[in-house]
């Protein structure tokens, strides 16, 4: 049985990552599993310079799923590439660096600087919905993610996956601009924007008053987001939004994901992520899958 | 070193209305756990409620490996959790967060808490205890109905004041008025305080305009609970409004010396 997969030059032995901003850099846990089963790690967002992030109230539960707006607070990229990086380079894992900025330079000095590390690729955050500039901001127009994919990429020669935002109307044409500006894959979703309001104090429960909705509620819009950015492009496809065990992984797979995420599901138990490396397994065993690469894109649509 | 676990309910006891102590044997937490320390626990196995609810540890029975937490009935989560019986597996994750409360280099200390804020303080009265600090324990509740585990208490702290805000009960009035006017002759080393935050505020108050040493517990809503989502978040208080510094209630704390946060 064969459960490697190679997304856009990045060789990794499960098609199972852990989504940015819900695993931290590894660290917290590295305590309850070893880290190499893992097919990658997509670090926390990482910027040029330090980011405290937005005021609490930062996070809320919703039905199925969570509401967060953290704000991208991060400790910046040379105290990442300082104490983090050699502790995650310790681990036989592939190691992806989600980058963000708030201007096309500072994404450009930032890749500049990654382009330098010791990392297997990186996700260019197009996509975070909490922060006021950048990001989103430049993520949801055609135009917008192919000029800062371009400017990125005569900087950068490692592999770049660009994330994207599904609070677009046509996800597709976006993900077709990142291929045209010359990205080697594309990761969605990321958040849905949404609200939660405090019905006693009349006011929305996150401070910021809207965040990005994540977990199992999402998992249908994902799906059909990949499965529609799949028809569009010809370059793979990190698909993630709710996935929290192995049959949900093997959906995204079906609908075109080379590889895939588990993000707020690394919340509700520490070892989801290593659970749905087996649950991919043992869907391969129930339906006798030599090599899990078959699978990708091969839902058959009715 | 957290573990997740599945422990035995093994003792359900209402304490009072909507509030459940629950006793689970949980040695492998246990042996790690300090006082302040906090677990999350998985209330369904489904995805709604989705997030674990952070708990605090009540009581750590070292030699037996029992934990006991108490929690309040409040929502869909604690609801499903309060159904639970002797004999059930409970979904837990612990000992969880890193700032814990530190008694040892003191030897005569106040603790104050506030209504379901009170959970906290009774292992850390009884580990003080036990090393031979002195514990004077004041305990604020709103009526003489929430008034709780009065008895336990007492049996671990040297003094216990219990008050209520309408004097149903005891003493009327707030915990920190009392603890306040015995401040002068006793002369404590160090104020540990947990409860709603308007408590909290005026004992942080009182303490840091005082050069008293004050460590309170906080809470803050919160998802991973291991300091990777970074959710709940806490203002360092040295830090300007303009560029706020943060740390986390799961990862700097839950307790913290209250010069160093702004709440």
């Amino acid at each position: 049985m064969n459960t490697e997969v190679n997304l856009a030059g990045i060789k990794m032995k499960n098609p199972v990552t852990v989504a940015s901003g819900t695993f931290g850099y590894g660290r917290e846990f590295s305590e309850f599993f070893d880290l190499s089963k893992l097919g990658g790690i997509i670090t926390k967002g990482t910027s040029l310079k330090p980011r405290s992030g937005n005021k609490p109230t930062r996070v809320c539960e919703t039905a199925s799923g969570m509401l967060n707006s953290i704000g991208l607070q991060n400790p910046g990229v040379e105290y990442f590439a300082e104490n983090d990086l050699p502790f995650l380079r310790k681990f036989d894992t592939a190691i992806i660096v989600n980058a963000c900025g708030s201007s096309v330079e500072e994404y450009v000095e930032l890749c500049k600087i990654l382009n330098t590390l010791d990392i297997d690729g990186v996700e260019l955050n197009l996509s975070c919905p909490n922060v006021k500039a950048g990001c989103m901001a430049f993520g949801n127009t055609y135009e917008g993610v192919k000029h800062v994919t371009s400017e990125v990429r005569k900087v950068l020669d490692k592999p770049l996956i660009v994330k994207l935002t599904p609070n677009v109307t046509d996800i597709a044409s976006i993900a077709k601009g990142v291929e045209d500006a010359g990205a080697d894959a594309v990761s969605l979703i990321n958040t849905l924007l949404g609200m939660k309001i405090d019905i006693d104090k009349k006011r929305p429960v996150l401070e910021n008053n809207t965040g990005g909705l994540s977990g199992p509620a999402i998992k249908p819009v994902a799906v059909r987001m990949v499965y529609q950015v799949s028809q569009a492009v010809n370059i793979p496809i990190l698909g993630m939004g709710g996935i929290i065990n192995g049959e949900d992984a093997i959906e995204f797979m079906l609908a075109g994901a080379t590889a895939i995420s588990i993000g707020a599901g690394n919340f509700i138990s520490p070892y989801t992520s290593i659970n749905t490396v087996e649950g991919i397994e043992d869907y391969m065993k129930k339906h006798n899958i030599e090599n899990i690469i078959d699978i990708i894109g091969k839902v058959e649509m009715n | 070193m957290p573990k997740q676990i599945f422990a035995k309910l093994i003792k359900k006891e209402e304490v009072i209305k909507d509030i459940y102590k629950f006793s689970v044997k949980a040695p492998e937490i246990v042996e790690l756990s300090k006082p302040g320390n906090f677990i999350e626990i998985r209330v369904s196995e489904g995805i709604d409620p989705f997030l674990r609810r952070p708990i605090s540890i009540y009581n750590l029975d070292k030699e037996n490996g029992i934990l006991e937490f108490i929690f309040q009935v409040k929502g869909k989560g604690t609801e499903i959790l309060a159904q639970k019986e002797e004999g059930n597996d409970i979904d837990i994750i612990g000992p969880l967060g890193h700032g814990t409360f530190k008694y040892e280099k003191y030897n005569n200390i106040a603790i104050i808490g506030g209504g379901i804020g009170i959970f906290p303080l009774y292992e850390l009265s009884k580990e003080a205890k036990l090393n031979n600090v002195k514990v004077s324990c004041y305990l604020g509740f709103r009526n003489k109905e929430l008034v709780m585990l009065e008895d336990d208490f007492k049996k671990v702290v040297d003094s216990l004041i219990i008050t209520t805000d309408d004097g149903t009960y005891k003493n009327k009035g707030f915990a920190i008025d009392y603890l306040k006017q015995d401040m002068e002759k006793s002369k404590y080393d160090c104020i540990y305080a947990c409860g709603p935050l308007p408590m909290l505020k005026a004992i942080q108050k009182y303490a840091n305009e005082n050069n008293i040493d004050c460590q309170i517990s906080l809470e803050e809503k919160m998802a991973c609970g291991l300091g990777v989502c970074l959710g709940c978040a806490v203002k360092t208080a040295k830090s300007p409004k303009e560029a706020p510094e943060y740390w986390h209630v799961c990862k700097g704390g839950p307790v913290f010396n209250s010069k160093d946060v702004e709440i």
